[in-house]
């Protein structure tokens, strides 16, 4: 408990007290101004679109790596975790390096909006992929069988018996996409260019010496993590249940 | 279920091609411009006074990092798997705040509570131990932010395997000591190993909390991801070959840590 307080709790207080030391008016007019609410709405919307197309490529994914088999599948497997394994700079390199500005494909996303979701979609790939792998793995596949002996055509086997099952897994792995892509830094930093990420924001405020609009900025983003956090925990305990 | 054919080869396809051209491809083509020069420029570029000493501080950073959130998370697990006492559910709720936190606030944190002015900055200043903008703060920073990773792969094999063993090793006279170094810290091993794994990638490959509490001087407080970052932002948009070689450095690094990965992963599949 001592060594979370040093660590961890003290810390995060200190960044709280921060945003609320001039009172809760200028707390408002640091998030109220523009650039920060627009920072705010670029990373949630950029974050909500990532949790969406991750949670279908990753329950796909999960599905290929399940079902099918094929040579070079366990390499497949393994080179899931590459994105917890390899270094988020560099991440963000690889992906400057494929399309950026000297290209070898001629795509030139690199410093847009795309160039974010496309590396958030890289560092955040394996939490659906995990989270949905093992639960299909256990899925009984009698009850699909049974199901098709009924008459059910494949569609209505996936949607009415399949994914009610798989449906904890995929939000809980797209929640947790979600609230990593909510703070990222790492893989954006050399490759959001002028697109204003609130985590961005918050570096540039510290380095100019804001620390007060940085902090105002950081309780918002707390917030929000800390409820996509609580909702998961929530979830957690119902299917312990 | 029997997909035909046809869907089967379809969703394979869809799969792998996402795959490649989100993981495979861009990390291809760091390696291709690392050593299109040949591999003694990029050599050259990997060894030169700066980068070696950014490998070696990002080494010291991670042994002591590692260690400690490694104590520090079998005891946690213990408590959260093991006690009763009532600030259990509280330690369990906050042990995954790191993971939630962006690393930006991290190092935000960090200056105000460590920093000149912060809340115990200046006592640790006056005794003239400078924490933030020098090795120390990079330390605090990497542990907070793969702290985590030990507590989250350990507490589910510690539920998992029950205390019957432990509790018949206690009724042979067994010491609680004894019990946890001969009974539990075997049947957990492949947990606590994948949890090191996961917590040293991490440590090798942070950026943003450290960047924020790093003075970002070469040769004393720059890690390898930082000197990558400090080089790309001071070229501009013209990522060079030094750039691409100390990005290889650290992907080598990480393979070798993704291999570690799905060494104990499958060992520790195999235990449950």
């Amino acid at each position: 408990m001592l060594y979370m307080s040093v660590f961890v709790l003290i810390p995060l207080a200190a960044v709280v007290v921060k945003a609320f030391s001039s009172g809760l008016g200028t707390l408002w007019s640091s998030i109220d101004n523009t650039p920060a609410v627009r920072a705010l709405v670029i990373t949630l919307a950029a974050s909500l679109i990532v949790a969406a197309i991750g949670a279908v490529m990753g329950t796909l994914v999960a599905w290929v790596l399940v079902r099918d088999s094929f040579p070079g599948k366990r390499f497949v497997n393994a080179l899931i975790d590459l994105p917890f394994a390899l270094p988020t700079i560099v991440a963000g390199l690889t992906l400057i390096a494929l399309y950026g500005p000297d290209s070898p494909v001629g795509i030139h996303l690199a410093y847009t909006r795309g160039a974010v979701i496309v590396a958030l979609l890289f560092v955040t790939l394996p939490f659906v992929v995990r989270s949905v792998q093992p639960v299909l793995i256990e899925l009984d596949k009698e009850v699909e069988e049974a199901a098709a002996s009924l008459g059910a055509s494949n569609t209505t086997t996936f949607r009415r018996i399949v994914l009610p099952a798989l449906r904890p897994a995929i939000f809980s792995g797209a929640a947790l996409a979600f609230a990593r892509s909510i703070g990222e830094f790492g893989s954006l930093a050399l490759i959001a260019g002028k697109v204003q990420i609130a985590s961005i924001v918050i570096y540039d405020d510290i380095e100019s010496g804001t620390e007060q609009s940085a902090a105002a900025l950081s309780v918002v983003l707390m917030l929000v993590a800390l409820l996509v956090l609580f909702v998961l925990r929530r979830i957690g305990s119902r299917i312990d249940r | 279920m029997t997909v035909s054919r046809r869907t089967t080869l379809s969703l394979r396809l869809v799969a792998l091609a996402y795959l490649a051209l989100l993981l495979l491809l861009p990390v291809g083509v760091v390696f291709w411009r690392t050593f299109e020069h040949g591999v003694a420029t990029a050599w050259s570029y990997m060894t030169t006074p700066a980068a070696v000493s950014a490998f070696w501080l990002t080494v010291l950073i991670a042994v002591i990092a590692v260690p400690l959130n490694t104590i520090f998370g079998v005891g946690a697990a213990m408590v959260i798997a093991r006690s009763k006492a009532r600030g259990r559910s509280v330690l369990d709720a906050l042990i995954d705040l790191p993971f939630v936190v962006s690393p930006v606030i991290v190092g935000l944190a960090l200056i105000l509570v460590y920093g000149q002015g912060g809340w115990f900055g200046d006592v640790f200043l006056n005794n003239g131990i400078r924490i933030i903008y020098a090795v120390p703060g990079m330390v605090i920073a990497t542990v907070f932010v793969s702290l985590p990773f030990v507590v989250r792969e350990v507490t589910p094999v510690l539920r998992e395997v029950g205390d019957e063993q432990e509790q018949a090793a206690a009724t042979l006279g067994a010491s609680s000591w004894q019990t946890f170094w001969r009974v539990t810290l075997p049947t957990i091993r492949w947990g606590v190993a994948y949890g090191v794994v996961l917590t040293t990638a991490r440590a090798l490959g942070e950026i943003g909390a450290v960047l924020v509490v790093s003075s970002n001087v070469a040769g004393s407080t720059l890690t390898l991801p930082l000197l990558l970052y400090q080089r790309d932002s001071q070229i501009g948009s013209q990522v060079t070959t030094s750039v691409y070689a100390l990005a290889t450095e650290l992907a080598v690094l990480s393979i070798a840590v993704l291999l570690l990965m799905t060494m104990f992963g499958s060992r520790r599949e195999d235990a449950r």
